[in-house]
């Protein structure tokens, strides 16, 4: 209290913001030196910040675990907001209707009692009250052939998508006077489509690629000189597609034109001759075969005791000739 | 669709609509910390540099960012395309302070012409509200003070804030830049304190007409007879000469709007609470039925073990008769 003796030196006290403001100060003339200055600041300083001590230690404290705890008054420097006033959420249609009728909201058990089972059920979720599940028989009116589960079914759909509906332009409608809540945001999903209302296709990364390659292709340079874009993948498949043979060439061991012809041939004719053998299949269908009967015929003595096998005759291990020759009959045999 | 958002397509007049409501609690949570509030909680600070730095205000904005350790978010990489005094460089400005939901903002940059500038601004609804540029002068850091280590204040205290000068009252500039300081130094507003855990006071004195003299102390509180403590100020943290160079002040109407607060509306009623003149405050707590059949007895009763023993006889006895009756097979 005794720094305030002084009646002009009444210092600006703001306790809620800790802060004291002294609006008489001022320097005659700067100090010579830098610590003087510092000197004379800090003194100014501890005067004000004991007078906002004054009254902080003197407000109504209660003990705590830490040490004494004061309850602030409200800041008096108005400071401004960093964010606007939050709009108070406009009323929904429904609101408004019930409203105009004087509808009042009732409160809801959240257990129903159901007839049919005899138990308490909920009246939304999991085991709920009237499920569409739960009905076994509807009776069939003569009129029409719907099927009547069916047409539950729709009906509820159609409930539910109204109620969607609603509740976008509820949102809508909060949200164009800047009063949307705080967790819902909405997104355009898709720009306003004239004409057909399809839904636009999403475009592959292959697609683009593809598509930027042809683009890529049609300019004068063939796409060779374009600037590329920072990560943009060269293109796949670059210069001509197909190679063609040259007009005039020399009709030598490396003909080209002679090798193609040839290939060609052989694989035409080679199909439709029967008298040419695919030697390596007839091999292996040959040693497939004989594998399989001498399988058999090792299951069967393996029923038996194997102390009769000792009696049967050696199997004479032949030599495979390689000459088949009219072995093309062979090819016919089914067995 | 990503999977963190709930959507429910609808196709609406002409524009197709969707709502996107957050699937996690955590976002959820985060969405309503970053809504408007009718009461505000303390303002995040974004320290940010431009172009080019000098060593000086590298440790400049360093040590604001300490000071404000709780509410503060530093950039490090340079912004070039931040200018705060022209009218089309506050757009990085603006989109920072919408990602990071900061509404006050340190921009630092060094040039010929500005050496050592620091920008200091607000923003309302995340676009830039007012502006007040300083040059730093004559920067003593936090380690070139000596002082007993002991003293030193805690992070996130609330500060004590003097303002010496009647340059505070009478230039514009400076009053200006009282009120910025003044939100920047700020920390949150609280509405109860610990009276034993203060322990910094900022201390600004106007030394000239368009110089503030900014220091940094620790508050020492010493023995005196009454209730209140005698009040010592050492310098610890970083001091600087603040030399004021341009600022824009906020347009009116803006100034209007941002300064609007709603009446104080009636707090809402806890649940189950009431307060007694005689017993206080009185909670109450709602006990479901004791279920006495099911509950697991602590010790084993006689009854159980003498069951127990009963049940193995039993089991014991029946062995036995099934084996003689093979046996007799």
């Amino acid at each position: 209290m005794a720094m305030e003796t002084e009646s002009q030196k009444a210092f600006h006290v703001d306790v809620g913001n800790l802060l004291a403001f002294n609006p008489f100060h001022s320097f005659p003339s700067l100090p010579a030196s830098r610590d003087e200055l510092v000197k004379e600041c800090l003194h100014e300083g501890t005067k004000l910040v004991q007078a906002v001590a004054d009254s902080l230690f003197n407000l109504p404290s209660s003990e705590d675990v830490d040490g004494p705890l004061v309850k602030l008054p409200p800041p008096t420097t108005k400071l401004p907001r960093e964010k606007h006033l939050p709009k108070p959420k406009p009323p929904t249609k429904w609101e408004e209707f019930a409203k105009k009728k004087g509808i009042q909201k009732r409160k809801k058990d959240k257990v129903v009692w159901d007839e049919q089972t005899g138990t308490w059920k909920r009246r939304f979720g999991y085991d709920r009250v009237n499920d569409d599940k739960d009905i076994p028989i509807i009776e069939a009116k003569m009129t029409d052939g719907v099927d009547p589960f069916a047409k539950r079914q729709d009906e509820k759909k159609k409930r539910v998508e109204k109620q969607e509906k609603n509740r976008l332009q509820n949102l809508k409608q909060a949200a164009k006077i800047g009063a949307l809540p705080s967790h819902v945001q909405l997104a355009a999903t898709a720009l306003p489509i004239t004409g057909t209302q399809a839904p636009p296709k999403k475009v592959t990364k292959d697609e683009l690629g593809n598509v930027a390659g042809m683009a890529a292709t049609s300019t004068a340079s063939g796409g060779k000189f374009d600037r590329k874009l920072p990560g943009e993948k060269p293109a796949k498949k670059q210069g001509k597609h197909r190679k063609f043979l040259p007009v005039v060439e020399g009709s030598g061991i490396g003909s080209r034109e002679k090798e193609q012809t040839e290939s060609v041939l052989n694989k035409l004719i080679s199909k439709h001759s029967h008298e040419i053998l695919n030697v390596g299949k007839a091999v292996t269908m040959y040693n497939v075969k004989k594998e399989k009967k001498a399988r058999n015929k090792r299951n069967q003595e393996g029923k038996f005791s194997s102390a009769t096998n000792k009696l049967k005759p050696k199997k004479l291990l032949q030599k495979k000739t390689g000459k088949k020759g009219p072995v093309s009959s062979k090819k016919g045999k089914a067995k | 669709m990503s999977n963190n958002e709930q959507t429910l397509r609808f196709c609406s007049s002409a524009i197709m609509m969707r709502i996107k409501t957050p699937k996690n609690g955590r976002v959820r949570r985060e969405l309503e910390k970053r809504a408007p509030k009718l009461v505000e909680t303390g303002k995040k600070t974004l320290i940010l540099q431009g172009t080019k730095t000098s060593g000086t205000l590298n440790g400049v904005l360093s040590e604001i960012y300490h000071l404000k350790k709780g509410g503060a978010v530093r950039f490090t990489r340079k912004n070039d395309n931040i200018r705060p005094f022209e009218s089309g460089g506050e757009a990085s400005l603006e989109f920072f302070s919408l990602k990071t939901d900061c509404s006050l903002f340190v921009y630092g940059s060094h040039s010929k012409k500005r050496p050592n500038n620091l920008v200091i601004g607000r923003m309302y609804d995340h676009h830039v509200y007012d502006l007040v540029e300083v040059g730093v002068e004559n920067f003593k850091s936090i380690e070139s003070f000596n002082y007993d280590k002991k003293m030193a204040p805690r992070v996130g205290s609330k500060p004590f804030i003097a303002f010496v000068g009647e340059g505070f009252e009478n230039v514009d500039e400076l009053k200006h830049l009282k009120e910025v300081l003044l939100d920047l130094l700020r920390g949150e507003v609280v509405e109860n304190i610990n009276l034993a855990g203060v322990d910094r006071a900022y201390v600004c004195t106007a030394i000239s007409l368009n110089k503030v003299y900014l220091t940094h102390c620790a508050l020492r509180l010493k023995k005196s007879g009454t209730v209140v403590p005698r009040m010592e100020l050492v310098e610890v943290g970083p001091s600087m000469d603040l030399v004021v160079r341009r600022h824009r002040l906020p347009n009116e109407g803006l100034r209007k709007e941002a300064m609007r607060t709603a009446k104080d509306q009636p707090k809402k009623k806890v649940k189950n609470v009431s307060s007694d003149a005689i017993e206080g405050t009185i909670g109450k707590i709602y006990i479901p039925d004791q279920k006495v059949g099911d509950v697991a007895l602590p010790n084993k009763a006689k009854g159980v073990k003498r069951e127990r023993r009963e049940a193995k006889k039993k089991e014991a006895n029946e062995r036995a008769s099934k084996k003689q009756r093979e046996e007799s097979e």
